[in-house]
């Protein structure tokens, strides 16, 4: 059993489809973040689900959702400002790297643009060369 | 070329007959080709399969659900194959993570009486092996037999 049943929680959605949790917390929250499946929460939580994942942020409670074999998926609540931080922190995280990645891509093309235009010879230089 | 590769059986739920009956057949079809097959699943399923086996003559490797995404996740092991029994959206969502996480070549192994709508529902990578059965395995026997020869 994980961590999670041990905590002071609340029940929003209960015994529902993962799409029909993923769309609860999409509306009820002021922030949405998605995840991957197995991103762990608080201790030993990994999320379990069809991605994209959706965590929602609401005041102090993180909304998540739990699937359960036999019983299906729950929308829980869990007041958390731990969790909370470490998720805006790994969006920031995300958006430097895509950012990063960008200017990157974005200077290899200059360069290979560069490249291409210094190898670029007259018409007349070819028959030079023959 | 199996010979120690590594197999990884998922179960679902267990309230549908067939999946007990058709996970000790594959785990026995898969050792017999030279795979190292684990059968994972929460505590209800996983003791249906050690009282139908208790010698462990089919199933040697048993593990918790929980603790086998824990372990695939933080990257502590890994399969080659992977087997995601299903007959529910909850059962889905266990796939789609099993496929998220790790390396292995997934199947989705969708039986029940609603297959046919939850395999079409399944969207992420992985090859479906979809039978309606609920009590009588042999479709599903069938459709396994020509993915794994």
């Amino acid at each position: 059993m994980s961590c999670i049943e041990q905590m002071k929680y609340k029940l929003y959605l209960e015994r529902t489809s993962f799409k029909e949790a993923r769309e609860f917390i999409e509306k009820n929250s002021e922030e949405v973040y998605y995840v991957e499946p197995g991103y762990r929460i608080f201790k030993d939580y990994y999320i379990i689900g069809v991605p994209p994942v959706a965590l929602g942020i609401r005041g102090d409670e993180i909304l998540f959702t739990y699937v359960k074999p036999c019983h299906g998926t729950f929308v829980m609540g869990v007041d958390s400002s731990e969790e909370i931080a470490r998720l805006r922190d790994r969006e920031e995280e995300k958006i430097k790297k895509t950012l990063k990645d960008g200017q990157k891509k974005g200077s290899e093309k200059g360069k290979s643009e560069a490249e291409t235009k210094a190898s670029i010879i007259s018409y007349g230089d070819v028959y030079k060369n023959k | 070329m199996t010979e120690g590769k590594k197999a990884l059986l998922v179960m679902g739920c267990p309230e549908v007959p067939v999946q007990i009956s058709i996970v000790i057949y594959l785990a026995h079809k898969l050792k017999k080709e030279g795979w190292d097959v684990t059968v994972a699943g929460t505590n209800a399923p996983i003791k249906l399969l050690k009282t139908a086996d208790p010698e462990g003559y089919y199933v040697q490797k048993t593990a918790d659900l929980d603790w086998i995404i824990q372990e695939i996740v933080e990257k502590k092991m890994d399969f080659d194959a992977c087997f995601a029994f299903m007959h529910s959206d909850a059962g889905m969502a266990y796939g789609a993570t099993f496929s998220a996480i790790s390396k292995a070549v997934h199947y989705a192994v969708v039986f029940g009486k609603n297959a046919e709508a939850l395999g079409e529902s399944i969207d992420y990578p992985t090859e479906k092996i979809v039978a309606k059965a609920t009590h009588n395995p042999g479709p599903l026997k069938s459709k396994i037999d020509k993915v794994i020869i």
